[in-house]
């Protein structure tokens, strides 16, 4: 039996016809779409590598069913830079170095335009390290991480009511 | 991971009738059972979605203060309730200890208080487990049991429910609220998870087809608001379930205790409420050697369960130290959790 689902991804309307209900987030991103900026580490929750925003918000789309989320909408690391300016996020991690083989980036990557959407760890770099924790670097590229992520959060103006913190 | 039906109710009476066939399993995030079907451990042949149902995913402040959180409500959503986190300071800080930001964003309160235990042979098809396929053995005992139960196990099985948001729920007196095919009812979050017996495969008191709705915090137990912590012992900031853990909350009157609630995690099957040690505290000084007899009385029947005897005392230690951060005071904002892998060194104290 074949299910039809629909799902907005990277601001696109994408109506897509699924064989098998097995199929993830991270599946449909990879292998039915192309999308294969969305990598795979671990598959099972455990890495961040597989990090997307659904409907706004930073979840793990190797552990989200695809016919669960019809209707969705979906934003991978294709659809962050606007044309050929990059998203802030984007632009602080070439800055800072953050990353080393890059695999772990395009996770962090919308793990961090998660957090900052979230606003929640403002410019403190204890809150901006715990609020990451859910991205594993093999590279260990930790520190430029962490860097990059409050550069861009000053970068889009967010609070400052952490500065003192 | 097996090929599924998969079935998509828009009332909970079609739900509910949808998983009353055998071989059904709810699916909520999935953050749990997707993982477990992957590694064959689950395989149902059904899978019922709770993400297309209207009506379960709203926190209700009631008049009579008490709360009702819609069993689809996502933990992040729950912790991040300023009403909510004001009153149950402590369960938020228990939500926010639990597994990363990404899974917090897509888990259920529901799937939460459901999750199967982290016991490593439960998690593989290849190991004798009474839990996951009954009457086959038990190779934790005798195998790797450093993090495994002390408190309420049987020779049959001795793993721990791994769920940190349980932890003050329980202390809280949480009511759990099913809908089922034979209609509605409560159970309290304490008679909720069974303790393994002779039976470790009956994990809950749901019965087949039963669907929860919503966790109810009753009218009044807001009243620790002032002095509620959740203290968290384990490896790592992420993806690293408790060693052990205590959410404690206390009444304080002239310097003395009032009342006061106590519960373990990672101990027992089950979310572990210490009330004999809650007695021990009423009158008496908010101060060490009364939370040192507490966390005594707490873990007076408990015992190892393999190579664990360590736990034991660690969890003395962090009941002692849950009830003293609780007497100081609830903060106005929880601190950030120290030891994430992008900390370069060891940064301060346990969720000091
Ligand atoms: C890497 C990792 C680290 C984690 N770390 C922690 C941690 O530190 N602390 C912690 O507490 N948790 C941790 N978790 C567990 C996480 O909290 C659970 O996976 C999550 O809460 C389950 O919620 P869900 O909505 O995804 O449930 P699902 O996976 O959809 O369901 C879980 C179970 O509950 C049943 N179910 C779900 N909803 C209902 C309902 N309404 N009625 C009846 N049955 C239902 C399902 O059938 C299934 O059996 C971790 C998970 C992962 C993958
Ligand atoms: S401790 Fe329980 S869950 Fe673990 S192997 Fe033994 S029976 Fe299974």
């Amino acid at each position: 039996m074949s299910m039809s689902v629909t799902f907005t991804i990277n601001r696109a309307p994408r109506t897509i016809e699924l064989d098998d209900p097995r199929v993830t987030l991270l599946d449909l991103l990879r292998e039915r779409l192309d999308l294969v900026g969305t990598k795979k580490g671990c598959d099972r929750g455990q890495c961040g590598a597989c990090t997307i925003l659904l409907n706004g918000r930073r979840v793990n789309a190797c552990l989200a069913l695809a016919l669960s989320h019809d209707g969705a909408e979906i934003l991978t690391i294709e659809g962050l830079a606007e044309g050929d300016a990059l998203h802030p996020v984007q632009a602080a991690f070439i800055e800072h170095d953050a990353l080393q083989c890059g695999f772990c980036t395009p996770g962090q990557v919308m793990s961090a335009v998660g957090l900052i959407e979230e606003g929640e760890a403002g410019l403190d770099p204890e809150r901006v390290r715990e609020g990451m924790s859910g991205n594993l670097c093999r590279c260990g590229a930790y520190r430029g991480i962490t860097e990059a992520v409050l550069a861009a959060t000053r970068a889009m103006g967010a609070t400052t009511e952490e500065d003192a913190a | 991971m097996n090929r599924f039906e998969y079935v998509r109710p828009r009332t909970i009476a079609e739900a509910v009738s949808a998983a009353a066939l055998p071989g059904s399993a709810y699916l909520a995030a999935g953050t749990n059972l997707l993982d477990l079907m992957k590694i064959g451990v689950a395989r149902p042949a059904r899978l019922v979605d709770l993400n297309h149902l209207p009506g379960l995913d709203a926190v209700e402040h009631r008049p009579d203060g008490s709360v009702r959180i819609g069993a689809a409500v996502r933990n992040a959503a729950l912790a991040a309730d300023p009403a909510f986190a004001r009153r149950f300071p402590a369960v938020a800080e228990a939500l926010l200890s639990g597994a990363s930001a990404q899974l917090r964003n897509a888990a259920t309160a529901g799937g939460n208080i459901l999750q199967r235990t982290r016991c490593a042979y439960f998690a593989d098809p290849d190991s004798a487990c009474n839990r996951r396929e009954p009457g086959s053995g038990c190779d934790a005992r005798g195998g790797e049991n450093r993090l495994h139960a002390v408190l309420g196990w049987s020779e049959a099985c001795i793993a721990t429910h791994p769920s940190d948001f349980c932890v003050p729920l329980v202390a809280l007196d949480a009511v759990v609220e099913i809908e089922g095919p034979g209609g509605a009812r409560e159970v309290p979050l304490r008679d909720f998870h069974r303790l393994p017996g002779t039976a470790p495969e009956r994990e809950s008191a749901l019965a087949p087809g039963e669907l929860v709705v919503a966790l109810r915090l009753p009218p009044g137990a807001d009243r620790f608001a002032a002095h509620a912590r959740y203290v968290k012992l384990r490896e790592r900031t992420s993806y690293a379930f408790a060693v052990v853990s205590a959410a404690a909350g206390l009444r304080l009157e002239a310097g003395r205790i009032v009342e006061a609630r106590l519960a373990l995690g990672g101990v027992a099957a089950r979310p572990w409420r210490a009330e004999a040690a809650e007695r021990s505290l009423a009158g008496a000084a908010p101060d060490a050697d009364s939370f040192r007899r507490a966390a005594e009385i707490a873990l007076a029947d408990a015992r190892p369960s393999g190579e664990n005897g360590f736990k034991i005392e660690l969890a003395r230690r962090i009941a002692a130290r849950a009830l003293a951060l609780a007497a100081a005071g609830t903060p106005a904002r929880l601190p950030a959790l120290p030891a994430s892998p992008f900390a370069s060194a060891p940064s301060g104290g346990l969720h000091g």
